[in-house]
């Protein structure tokens, strides 16, 4: 398939993820739309990975291009880490509130 | 190396002592023998860098580049660190309960800061720098039972998070664009005349992506909240330390493939200085807490350092080592000051140099340092800066507007001095036996040393051509 088709595809992805973040209240949707961001960043460098494979270039060296599938799985990785320390972070907050609303926190600005 | 690998085993070593050591004044001790330790390690291999002295080392296929310059650097963080460590290690013990697990974070962020410092592919980049993050995250939420510690910590993490899917979109794009498939940033084709759209779009998201991290304006929102809501201990370390890795970071991105086409993208960088001098402050004129005044403070501060970035040459990369020295310090210094003060307001300051001679004397030495008067370390590093813009290229008129804001800037650091010499003492104006001798003495050191880098500068400077 044209790569074009695959960064239609994750820029989609990662526009959702966006607006998801700038729009929505709920802490845990917001954590939902910044995985989408990262899974959207996946999906490209495994499509731009290919993409290089199959250049001229990649005739000479078998390994070439493959960076970005360790790319790929070291992102997974982060976001595993952040996840952990996200909801951790937001059970906090539960805690404290009993409420997961992002809004309640312009109370800092006063 | 010595330095990556020592601190982030250090901080494993740290988390244990949660476990085992039940005292709570054991792990400062602790950890300053770490952090002492990692400044040896470090500064025997930048003494022996270049002449082949055996030093513990790991082949990492280039994607480290480690050189003078940056080792000179951690050296520098380093060294602040442990200031830190000396002046505010109390402090952190009153956080909370898990001592241990605090120092045991801050080493982790130390890892990530000399990983990027000395990153040569864009996968070190992101790893260094979420390595520097996501320890961030927990040390601001750690005051658990304070609401606004708690939202300073969410907000901090939904801001760092979705920054980093931004720098991860403009990596994927820069790594499209590249026709050598590689992630190396010594690595990426240009191409003729202007350079390929996957490209200038992956960069630009790169740049939106560390102006979030290192706060500069427009990106720059949640500074003050996180800065103000964050425990005071922390708010110091995370201002200064991982506020210059950042910027670290930036040039280095800059200065190799990039730094070919530096007219491209060059704008993009001029206005980003401009607003940030701007925005950051105007704003910290208008505010009455200090802790609040300093967060905005730091702003103002990353848009002198995005001067670095602007100019790129010999210059900006002394003027950037200078610029860490000075700043880390002076806001150390000052935030240890205000953690023991029983009001964060400038009216809390009121009468200091009656009471305390010897903490206003200090305070006072930062705070002309933050300013840039002269004989002090920000004075030299101000300097640095605008002689690295003029060298550069003919944008004369930046330079003009740099120091009408650092004008603008002595307004709201001499209101703190005027309140310490010129008001008249409140009730209590500090918390008496908090202040012990050596508290003082490390004070005095940290103002020596600022007197003495803005005396001699070469005191830091000189280590970058070390041979």
């Amino acid at each position: 398939m044209d790569i074009k088709a695959y960064i239609a595809l994750s820029l989609t992805l990662f526009t959702i993820g966006i607006v998801g973040v700038l729009t929505r209240r709920n802490a845990i949707i917001v954590f939902m739309c910044v995985e989408v961001m990262l899974n959207a960043v996946n999906l490209l460098l495994v499509a731009f990975s290919n993409m290089h494979a199959a250049s001229t270039a990649a005739k000479a060296l078998p390994t070439f291009a493959s960076d970005a599938q360790i790319f790929v799985f070291f992102i997974m990785i982060v976001a595993a880490a952040e996840v952990s320390v996200g909801l951790s972070i937001i059970v906090m907050l539960y805690r404290n509130t009993h409420s997961i609303d992002v809004n309640f926190l312009n109370r800092l600005k006063n | 190396m010595n330095a990556i690998l020592l601190s982030a085993l250090w901080g494993v070593l740290m988390m244990f002592s949660g476990v085992f050591i039940k005292s709570k004044t054991t792990p400062k001790y602790l950890a300053l023998a770490g952090i002492i330790l990692v400044f040896i390690a470090n500064a025997f291999e930048l003494n022996a860098f270049g002449k082949g002295a055996i030093h513990f080392n790991i082949d990492t296929k280039e994607m480290l580049n480690i050189g003078s310059f940056n080792l000179t650097f951690i050296a520098v963080v380093l060294a602040c660190t442990l200031l830190f460590f000396l002046l505010s290690g109390r402090d952190i013990e009153k956080v909370g309960e898990h001592v241990g697990e605090y120092f045991a974070l801050i080493f982790f962020v130390i890892c990530g800061v000399c990983i990027s410092a000395t990153y040569n592919t864009l996968l070190l980049l992101f790893l260094g720098i979420e390595i520097m993050s996501i320890p961030l995250y927990i040390l601001t939420g750690s005051d658990k039972r304070n609401l606004k510690s708690n939202e300073a910590s969410l907000k901090y993490f939904l801001m760092g998070a979705f920054s980093t899917g931004i720098m991860l979109m403009g990596i994927a794009f820069i790594y499209g664009g590249n026709p050598n498939g590689s992630f190396f940033i010594n690595n990426i084709q240009m191409g003729e005349g202007t350079m390929p759209i996957m490209i200038a779009v992956g960069l630009v998201f790169l740049i939106i992506a560390l102006s979030f991290k290192v706060s500069a304006a427009p990106f720059h929102f949640w500074t003050p909240d996180v800065y103000d809501g964050a425990p005071t201990v922390f708010t110091s370390f995370m201002s200064t330390i991982v506020k210059v890795a950042g910027f670290f970071a930036f040039v280095r991105l800059f200065e190799n493939s990039f730094g070919k086409v530096q007219s491209q993208w060059q704008n993009l960088i001029v206005f980003i200085t401009v607003l940030t001098l701007l925005i950051g402050n105007i704003t910290a004129v208008f505010q009455q807490s200090v802790k609040r005044m300093l967060a905005y403070s730091s702003i103002a501060q990353a848009g002198f350092m995005m001067l670095a970035v602007f100019a790129l040459n010999t210059m900006a990369k002394e003027g950037l080592l200078l610029y860490a020295a000075a700043y880390s310090i002076a806001t150390i210094g000052i935030f240890a000051v205000l953690i023991k003060m029983n009001d964060y307001t400038i009216e809390g300051f009121n009468g200091l140099g009656k009471k305390h001679p010897l903490l206003a004397l200090c305070t006072t030495i930062f705070l002309l340092s933050l300013t840039g008067i002269p004989l002090t370390a920000g004075f030299q590093s101000k300097f640095f800066m605008l002689m690295a813009a003029a060298e550069n290229t003919g944008k004369f008129w930046l330079i003009i507007v740099a120091v009408l804001f650092a004008a603008i800037s002595a307004y709201y650091y001499f209101r703190v001095i005027q309140a310490m010499y010129f008001k008249e003492p409140g009730v209590e104006v500090i918390a008496e036996k908090e202040i012990t001798p050596s508290f003082k003495v490390m004070l005095a050191i940290a103002a020596v040393l600022i007197i003495a880098i803005g005396i001699y500068p070469e005191f830091v400077v000189g280590w970058m051509y070390h041979q």
